[in-house]
């Protein structure tokens, strides 16, 4: 080992944290690039299947509501993207990788939302998810990393309590209701669980992730993490567990549970899940059509800068 | 595509929570001129009353210390142990002086 890589695996040991200008090495840093940019991502297109419904929320407060996570979604996006730029990407770059299909984002995003139940299994579900991981993330070896997951943990546990809310109402309303929210269940547990990733075994990037402790915990620790605090959320719910596997193991201390269908995983992975195409066209769209206001923008300061050095003269 | 937000500057931001208390960094968003950088991180940084000031600055006139050079930069302070209060050691009667 060179002297900086000793320098910089004394700080991983010591659980000091990497910060921009320190060195470190090239893999560190496209790791972690891939990584955040594939977050940042996330939190991007992941305003897409809820902003679907906030003109159709059954009420003003859901609008309202709803509308404040999906702005949150934004911020988390900005958040992220700051970080990654830190490694030395610019957002251009991150937005070019993603709209191209280089750079992945959470395949969840790629289900769609048919019913308004959805939306509340989302904040409840793919949002409780997401906690799970970014709880574990706020540890993570990167300095700006670690302390956008704080700052976004700290607005997330709004996102999962008013989805579970949403569903508490149709759980204890009408009969259709009732129905309604255990289809939304019933589609969006599985995908849920799959936010995590493939076992540690077939996954790519865990093992070097988590010497250099970018990663702090498996992804099959944080899955059984989630599998286990949602058995309780499902039955207050008084909704039918989709897994009828699921049985508590006195020994382990945790619940089993089915495997997940992975071939599914990998296809949507692939691009082939029912909303692929569509997240992205309308990701290139509203960037276009967003085009006229950067340039208003430009224009504007261009203005302002020949005055400031007419007055100036 | 158009690179805007490679035009635009890059302000680090900081919020004062509390009056009495320091402004802390929070993160760095792009924008045009100081008056968009402080609406942005308004939006961005201050949505559930997390500040009561806030502070944007340009990061390109930000002049940092180098990490690297940590050791020699602060090396002129380590050998004054006398700087430190437990330096003295006093009587325990008195000791919580
Ligand atoms: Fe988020
Ligand atoms: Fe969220």
């Amino acid at each position: 080992m060179t002297p900086e890589e000793q320098n910089f695996m004394r700080k991983i040991e010591n659980e000091e944290k990497i910060e921009p200008k320190d060195w470190m090495p090239e893999e560190y840093r496209k790791n972690l690039i891939r990584q955040i940019s594939q977050h940042a991502h996330s939190e991007v297109i992941g305003m897409q299947p809820e902003g679907n419904w906030i003109t159709r929320a059954p009420s003003l407060r859901r609008k309202a509501v709803l509308l404040s996570k999906v702005q949150d979604e934004a911020g988390h996006g900005l958040y992220l993207y700051s970080a990654c730029e830190t490694l030395g990407i610019s957002r251009s770059e991150m937005i070019e990788q993603l709209q191209t299909g280089k750079a992945k984002y959470s395949s969840i995003f790629n289900y769609p939302t048919l019913t308004w139940a959805d939306v509340g299994a989302i904040g409840w579900l793919v949002d409780g998810a997401a906690i799970v991981n970014q709880v574990s993330l706020q540890r993570t070896s990167y300095g700006p990393y670690s302390r956008g997951m704080i700052r976004i943990c700290k607005e997330e546990s709004f996102h999962q309590r008013q989805g579970y809310e949403a569903m508490l109402a149709l759980a204890k309303g009408s009969p259709d209701q009732k129905a309604m929210a255990q289809d939304a269940l019933n589609r969006f547990y599985w995908p849920a669980l799959m936010m995590f990733g493939p076992h540690d075994s077939e996954s790519a990037h865990s093992q070097k992730s988590m010497e250099w402790k970018i990663k702090r915990e498996t992804n099959d620790d944080l899955r059984q993490k989630f599998v286990d605090q949602t058995v309780k959320q499902i039955e207050v719910l008084g909704l039918e567990h989709p897994d009828k596997n699921i049985k508590w193991n006195e020994e382990r201390g945790h619940y089993d549970s089915s495997d997940l269908n992975w071939d599914e995983f990998w296809s949507v992975i692939a691009g082939n899940g029912h909303c692929n195409r569509q997240r992205i066209e309308h990701h290139v769209a509203a960037h276009d059509e967003g085009e006229w206001v950067r340039d208003a923008i430009t224009a504007y300061n261009e203005k302002k800068r020949v005055k400031k050095a007419q007055n100036a003269a | 595509m158009t690179k805007v937000t490679e035009k635009l500057e890059l302000f680090e931001v900081f919020v004062r929570s509390k009056r009495g208390l320091d402004h802390k960094h929070v993160g760095s968003l792009h924008a045009e001129d100081h008056e968009q950088a402080l609406e942005y991180a308004r939006d961005c940084y201050t949505r559930r009353s997390e500040g009561v000031s806030i502070w944007v600055v340009k990061s390109n006139d930000i002049c940092s210390s180098q990490e690297d050079d940590a050791d020699c930069f602060y090396d002129p302070s380590d050998d004054k142990p006398y700087r430190h209060a437990t330096y003295y050691v006093l009587p325990d009667p008195v000791n919580n002086m």
